[in-house]
């Protein structure tokens, strides 16, 4: 039962706030002999597991640690590429850790403006007008909520066809407001009352803080603290909500 | 903690005015606080009163009057619509908490509006949920009126006009 992650969208698409509660780390480390059963890749800047599953190593975790030395992306600890390493049969046996890799920083920020570019279609594709966009997204492993505040200074435009001469083609202008992603377990309740809940302790710590400027990254100690606080709250309440 | 509020305001219209000598800079000077004020403040209320979105220039005023003046200030101005486009709507205070210790305006301060803050907390707000509006003073007891008088104009909306040509 768990909360996972919270990420604060500001109205131009760009990630103000993120923060990591509870990550499930499934890491495994196993020693094996030449020649290692797994086929590896390399999959952006890691080495990912093609093939090969087995005892708890999955199809898509990365090399986190050989010999207990972290990798460096696709490089060993001593500047080694890990593929030619673990094909030097000399070099076992080896110990390696797989795992799930962690999201980087950048590549959180991309996450979610491409989200909120999602958001904004989703609205847009409703066949009824005044769509609250995506509001749930569920996965086998964990569900993602999402919840727009009505303010926002800019406005979204969307040209849903090419302009036909002489027609006005339909256009639809989205307010686009802050955005509340929770990611937590699917069997997590009450968090619409959470969402609510990280809203007011927005409005209060973060807009209230003189020193805050709208639209920036949210760095107020206060913000934290209750936010923490909150989604320690939502945990314990559990699967039937707050309140029962 | 209402007092210090109002004092707390009272000192800082007294401080303006010394800051500066004609009493529309100070006006502009409150009205821009207030809309710095406004535009962080609507999510407060929104967060904390959890209304539905409104649907109407209508809902829109009587949410400010019955809803968000009585968060904020205690008091529930009554509503009135004075246009027949309505689009005009007077809030119509018989008490208002900010000039509780102000008699009157003194003699060379005659066309100060006193809280004017208020009007640009209205605007702020107003804006940051997509809806364009002036806000002024229209009667106002300080003046010497039987009450004080906020009038909001929504103003049609700029962008529909930039789309019209294909």
């Amino acid at each position: 039962m768990a909360i996972f992650s919270v990420y604060v969208v500001n109205k131009a698409g760009g990630l103000i706030y993120q923060l990591d509660h509870y990550a499930p780390r499934a890491d495994t480390e196993k020693t094996f002999s030449f020649p290692l059963d797994l086929v590896l890749r390399p999959h952006d800047e890691r080495v990912v597991v093609a093939f090969g599953q087995r005892d708890g190593i999955r199809v898509g975790h990365a090399v986190l640690a050989i010999n207990g030395a972290e990798v460096n992306g696709r490089l060993t600890a001593d500047g080694k590429d890990v593929l030619e390493f673990l094909g030097n049969p000399a070099n076992y046996p080896v110990s390696i850790r797989f795992g799930r890799h962690r999201l980087s920083s950048n590549e959180k920020l991309m996450l979610a403006s491409m989200f909120h570019s999602l958001f904004a279609i989703g609205s847009q594709l409703s066949p009824e007008i005044g769509s609250s966009g995506i509001e749930m997204l569920e996965t086998d492993t964990f569900k993602l909520h999402c919840f727009q505040t009505l303010t926002g200074t800019g406005r979204l435009r969307a040209r849903l066809c090419g302009g036909c001469h002489g027609a006005r083609p339909p256009h639809a202008s989205v307010a686009a407001g802050i955005k509340f992603v929770v990611l937590a377990d699917p069997r997590q309740a009450g968090i619409d009352a959470l969402l609510r809940k990280i809203y007011e302790i927005y409005s209060d710590f973060a807009l209230k803080n003189p020193f805050y400027s709208l639209e920036m990254p949210i760095r107020c100690e206060l913000f934290d603290q209750n936010l923490k606080l909150a989604l320690e709250v939502a945990e314990k309440a559990g699967p039937f909500g707050p309140g029962s | 903690s209402r007092e210090l509020l109002v004092l707390t305001y009272g000192a800082l219209v007294a401080q303006l005015c010394k800051d500066y000598e004609k009493d529309e800079d100070v006006n502009t000077c409150l009205d821009r606080m207030g809309y710095d004020i406004g535009i962080r403040l609507i999510d407060d209320f929104l967060a904390h009163s959890a209304v539905k979105k409104c649907c109407s220039y209508s809902e829109t005023a009587d949410m400010i009057a019955q809803v968000a003046f009585k968060m904020y200030l205690g008091v529930t101005p009554s509503v009135s619509c004075s246009s027949a486009a309505g689009n005009e709507f007077s809030l119509i205070l018989d008490k208002n908490p900010l000039v509780d210790f102000v008699e009157e305006l003194p003699a060379e301060r005659a066309s100060l509006c006193y809280c004017n803050l208020l009007c640009g907390v209205i605007r702020g707000a107003l804006e940051m949920v997509h809806l364009a509006a002036e806000v002024t003073f229209l009667q106002d007891r300080l003046k010497g009126d039987a009450v004080t008088e906020i009038g909001i104009t929504f103003l049609r909306k700029a962008e529909d006009r930039k789309h019209k040509r294909n």
